[in-house]
């Protein structure tokens, strides 16, 4: 088995700090069901791009590093035995029938790091 | 002692039909594309001397394999560093009833499997790699074509086309591309992409400048091979085979589309009788045992369109009305504007040059085929046909504003001439 990891480009995140339950239905229940379906690692959803603040040696800028019509809306680590089956899981993400789309990239190392905390605060 | 001539002849032919047999092969051994490889070249190089010593084995394919993946053990027992650090590519395990017949029979005959080749095409051709990454790769693994030549061939120096493949390599052990065949239901997406890489190497070996295109000749041939091996291994899919047959009614006029002084000639003033008409013949049947499978596709149709046009004894002879009724099934398909455009002739022939310039005139509002110079091009011929000289030259000066290639913009420039003179 190998690790891929699937970007999710969307024009937002539907993640925003007061979304309800029923805003994110579509995502909680895919991801329950790639958790069902014991392939999925692990997985973040992200807040949206106004929540963005990018860094370069120029300085600190607000927003997305990119400037482009899609963001990172979150990100989830699969385990799959080749690229065609980790193909086959992510497109069924509904970010694809929604105009956005995914990125696929195997995964060289990492994981989560030991004692991870929850943020608090 | 075998005549030494001899031997190089089966070692050329053999590498020439067999490459890809053997590598298929031999990847299964080694799970890694450069060794496999070296593997490869090293058995065509210990054949030349062991052919001599010892006469040409009866299958020389087999032989080869059979070098080829000892070899590979060999390297991989005697020392695993001298392999690649990249991963070893995934072969996913397949139920007792998707196995290869021969996989048994261990180290001597199942190196001559159709489905080797099968899984090496369409890992080549695999829709996570960028087309020409899929074209070079298909070129090297499938056919053994070295890379120089396959630099030569694309325009490109060795050390981008070397680097390309070792990108592409790179990304099938990486990502885990699997070194297998697509199940039935991948098909539809998996085919079109093996599809258009035959195609590819085909028209650009087709269109190549008449000039130093020995290598791009080689292509043609190249995509021939490929295209007629594709049909043998599916001989079930319609679009396949009409790959096959556009390829060779393509293929067959290839001598006749330019004139001794190097001048492009119109399909109606071509020499039909230099025409080659085994491979007329060959196309002839696959499509008509291909089109009983119904709907056809987009590669079929247009093999039966050009084979249509080939086998009327003469231009005017041409079955216009049949070839109308497969573009009307074309369209649907392929709606492509360029489709509608060629649509035209035949619509002229049956339906009078009134109801295809009305076509044309639909085309022109389209705005898609906006300096497309074919398009003012016909419209300018429909014109003439109608006996408006004056409205034909203004759309033969549009055609000509539009062409650069040197043979058709004296072709246009003598009709400019003609019909201004007349209008």
């Amino acid at each position: 088995m190998a690790q891929y990891a699937v970007l999710i480009y969307a024009y937002d995140s539907a993640h925003a700090p007061d979304a309800t339950p029923e805003d994110l239905e579509e995502c909680t229940d895919h991801a329950d069901e790639l958790a069902d379906s014991g392939s999925m690692v692990m997985a973040y959803a992200l807040t949206p791009r106004d929540m963005a603040t990018s860094i370069r040696a120029s300085g600190i800028t607000d927003g997305p590093f990119l400037d482009s019509k899609e963001v990172v809306a979150g990100f989830y680590v699969l385990e799959a035995p080749d690229l065609d089956a980790a193909l086959a899981i992510a497109r069924t993400n509904p970010v694809v029938r929604e105009g956005g789309g995914v990125e696929v990239r195997p995964v060289h190392s990492g994981g989560l790091v030991e004692q991870a905390k929850e943020p608090t605060g | 002692m075998t005549d030494l001539a001899a031997v190089e002849e089966a070692i050329a032919g053999t590498h020439r039909r067999e490459w890809a047999h053997v590598l298929a092969a031999t990847v299964r051994v080694a799970r890694d594309l450069d060794l496999a490889e070296e593997c490869v070249q090293d058995a065509y190089a210990s054949a030349l001397e062991s052919w001599v010593r010892g006469g040409i084995p009866n299958n020389p394919a087999a032989w080869l394999a059979t070098a080829a993946r000892r070899r590979a053990i060999d390297a991989i027992r005697r020392d695993k560093a001298l392999r690649s650090r990249l991963p070893l590519l995934v072969e996913p395990e397949e139920g007792p009833g998707e196995a290869e017949p021969g996989d048994q029979d261990g180290a001597d005959a199942g190196d001559t499997l159709p489905d080797g080749r099968l899984r090496l095409i369409f890992m080549c051709c695999h829709p996570a790699l960028g087309q020409a990454a899929q074209v070079a790769l298909t070129l090297r693994l499938v056919c053994g074509v070295p890379v120089p030549d396959i630099a030569r061939a694309f325009l490109v120096t060795e050390s981008t086309m070397g680097a390309r493949i070792t990108r592409a390599k790179k990304k099938i052990s990486t990502a885990r591309i699997p070194y297998r065949m697509p199940r039935p239901a991948e098909l539809p997406e998996r085919l079109p992409a093996v599809l258009a890489v035959i195609y590819l190497l085909f028209t650009t070996g087709h269109t190549a400048p008449s000039g130093g295109s020995l290598v791009r000749v080689d292509l043609v041939d190249r995509a021939m091979y490929l295209a007629r091996m594709l049909r043998e291994l599916m001989p079930g899919e319609p679009e396949v085979c009409g790959l096959h047959a556009l390829l060779l009614v393509t293929n067959a006029r290839r001598a006749t589309r330019v004139d001794d002084g190097g001048r492009l000639l119109r399909l109606k003033d071509q020499d039909r009788s230099r025409w080659y008409g085994t491979a007329l013949a060959e196309a002839h049947d696959i499509i008509v045992g291909s089109l009983r499978a119904a709907p056809p596709g987009r590669l079929l149709l247009q093999a039966a369109i050009a084979s249509l046009y080939a086998e009327a004894p003469s231009y005017e002879q041409t079955d216009w009305p049949q070839i109308l009724a497969l573009y009307d099934k074309l369209v649907p398909v392929w709606p492509s504007p360029i489709v509608r455009l060629n649509r035209t002739v035949p619509l002229a022939m049956v339906a009078g040059p009134e109801a295809a310039l009305a076509e044309i005139e639909n085309l022109e509002l389209d705005g898609r085929l906006a300096g497309y110079q074919y398009l003012p091009a016909v419209k300018a011929d429909l014109l003439s046909r109608l006996g408006r000289p004056g409205e034909a030259a203004i759309a033969y000066r549009q055609a000509f504003a539009l062409a650069f290639n040197e043979a058709e913009r004296a072709f246009l420039a003598g009709q400019i001439a003609d019909h201004t003179l007349s209008a």
